[in-house]
């Protein structure tokens, strides 16, 4: 309860300097809207629709990207651990190409897919297969050895030692590079929006712009985050905690 | 394999808990008789064997290491041997060879007669550091070697039961074993060693990390445990009053490279306890020759120290 009148307190002081500022007119309402005009851009874009169409072309985009970049990321990682001069020459390089803003992969994407849904799909797995695969990479290369040794001591073998032993040990080094790997997703998709011209949130966004409609702009900015709030803040929280709490890494509540 | 059948109990009759004395020991000839069940099934053919396993491993400067030299073992169907020796011997190593997690530089191990390779669920190792599965629940770590197995699901479940009711663990089936304790985790561990039902146990110092308490009463189950599944084992421990409180016999390895050097057969009546004058005794006389040992291992730390000075 305190902290929800903290919250309460800090978002209540927030919004207040805001309607302040927006109620000076220092500057005109298409460069600076005030937060009735915001909630009113989110409460139209929901009724007609555009938002709820814009939410669901992202996610789907979003879902069939990080898919992709799961299994591909998983298998690379997995390559990559097993063997020591892959460890050794492309361990390097996926750290390396980590620093690379994965915008950048679109101007190729557009000349190898055209403007299609492919190009925005590559640029979403190029954005979030490296951590994929590091996230892999890290957990079978830091997983206890023990696990390993005591699985194939009980019989497990091949496949059923990967799927029982070897994949649960490093789930927790998995699940923050499946975890990083979202994070990068997202931001690679709202990018790659902004600049391909087709539906999407981030397509939204430029449209804002366009119209000059600011409280557009800001009511789709407050979508992405909220979107990337409860996902990444519930989903993979809870995934977590409960992974913690399993393996008594947390704290017991 | 075949356990004795005298003392094999069968799964529907609900487990007997062997009857306590006044000292809180258990009582020579109350419940289910703590008795060694040497030759139950034998025939004269050894559990397992080792023959001539030697191990050697190069180590950072280039240079190669003997680590085990020529060691002869022979293990009878449900015997108790212990095997001591001081830290370094390789007496680990020797476990891990047996269990099939690592191969041998020469040498093989037999198992009723036939040479093993590799890991098998005749063979079951339990480790110094367990090796529990933390995203497992207790009743899960049991059924693992039986999924494993592809033993059928009604089978396993009642199994798992039984193994926990075993080592008295029933009631934290569904617990993670991260919030059991150390004595009750060894425990777990036992249960699912013993579930896949292995022709011989391996022990690897299971109880070194325990407090005094908590490995007097492991001691006592185990040997419980142990005359009512009639599992032959093979127990690494370099605490020779150990050995002596659990083995039929005790085999006393030396110091790099590691080689049997003596076998000594405990002839103590069972139950027995730590604190037994005749274990005491009977330690005494290992624990002399195993001294000759440490002080070897002594002198090599002492020596490098010198070296390095």
């Amino acid at each position: 309860m305190k902290r929800f009148a903290r919250h309460a307190i800090f978002y209540g002081v927030l919004i207040g300097i805001w309607v302040v500022l927006a109620k000076l007119k220092i500057w005109p309402t298409y460069v600076f809207p005030t937060p009735k005009g915001v909630a009113e851009s989110l409460w139209a874009g929901f009724a007609d629709h555009s938002f709820w169409i814009a939410i669901v072309v992202s996610m789907k985009r979003m879902l069939l990207g990080y898919s992709l970049s799961v299994v591909l990321g998983m298998v690379l990682g997995l390559g990559v651990a097993s063997n020591k001069f892959l460890e050794e020459t492309m361990g390097g390089l996926l750290v390396s190409l980590q620093s690379l803003p994965s915008i950048c992969w679109l101007p190729l994407a557009v000349l190898w897919f055209g403007l299609t849904e492919k190009a925005i799909l590559f640029v979403v797995v190029m954005g979030s297969l490296l951590s994929v695969t590091i996230g892999m990479e890290t957990g079978r290369q830091q997983m206890p050895k023990i696990y390993g040794m005591a699985g194939r001591n009980l019989g497990a073998r091949g496949f059923k030692l990967f799927w029982y032993v070897l994949l649960p040990a490093s789930l927790p080094f998995i699940l923050s590079g499946l975890k990083q790997g979202w994070a990068f997703a997202w931001r690679s998709l709202i990018s790659g929006e902004m600049i391909f011209v087709s539906l999407g949130l981030g397509q939204l966004l430029m449209m804002g712009r366009d119209l000059n409609d600011m409280s557009q702009v800001i009511a789709v900015m407050m979508l992405i985050i909220a979107i990337g709030y409860i996902v990444d803040g519930l989903v993979f929280k809870t995934i977590e905690r409960r992974l913690q709490h399993k393996w008594g890494l947390a704290p017991a509540t | 394999m075949t356990p004795n059948p005298a003392v094999q109990p069968s799964f529907a009759s609900d487990h007997r808990r062997p009857v306590r004395g006044a000292t809180g020991r258990w009582k020579a000839g109350a419940g289910p008789a703590v008795l060694p069940l040497r030759h139950a099934d034998g025939n004269g053919v050894p559990r397992v064997s080792l023959k001539g396993i030697s191990l050697s491993y190069k180590t950072n400067d280039g240079s190669r290491l003997l680590a085990l030299d020529n060691i002869n073992l022979k293990v009878k169907p449900g015997e108790f041997l212990c095997v001591v020796g001081p830290s370094g011997c390789g007496k680990s190593t020797l476990l891990h060879l047996i269990a099939g997690l690592h191969a041998a530089t020469s040498g093989n191990v037999l198992v009723d007669d036939k040479i093993v390779q590799g890991t098998g669920t005749d063979r079951i190792l339990i480790f110094q550091e367990l090796g529990l599965f933390p995203w497992l629940t207790v009743g899960q770590n049991v059924d693992f070697g039986m999924k494993m197995k592809a033993v059928p699901k009604a089978e396993r479940e009642e199994k798992t039961q039984y193994y926990l009711r075993l080592v008295h663990l029933s009631q934290f089936k569904d617990s993670y074993t991260h919030q059991l304790s150390g004595g009750m985790r060894q425990r777990v561990a036992l249960a699912r060693a013993l579930a896949t039902e292995p022709d011989v146990l391996l022990m690897d110092e299971p109880f070194a990390a325990l407090d005094a308490q908590t490995r007097d009463l492991l001691h006592d189950e185990l040997e419980r445990i142990w005359a009512e599944t009639g599992r032959t084992i093979i127990f690494v421990t370099h605490n020779v009053r150990e050995a002596v409180r659990l083995g039929d016999r005790v085999a006393l390895m030396t110091f790099r490279p590691g080689r049997v050097k003596r076998e000594y057969l405990i002839d103590l009546p069972r139950p027995r306890v730590l604190e037994d004058i005749t274990v005491a005794k009977s330690a005494r006389e290992i624990l002399d020759d195993l001294r000759e040992e440490i002080n070897k291992s002594l002198e090599e730390q002492y020596g490098q120290k010198e070296v390095s000075a």
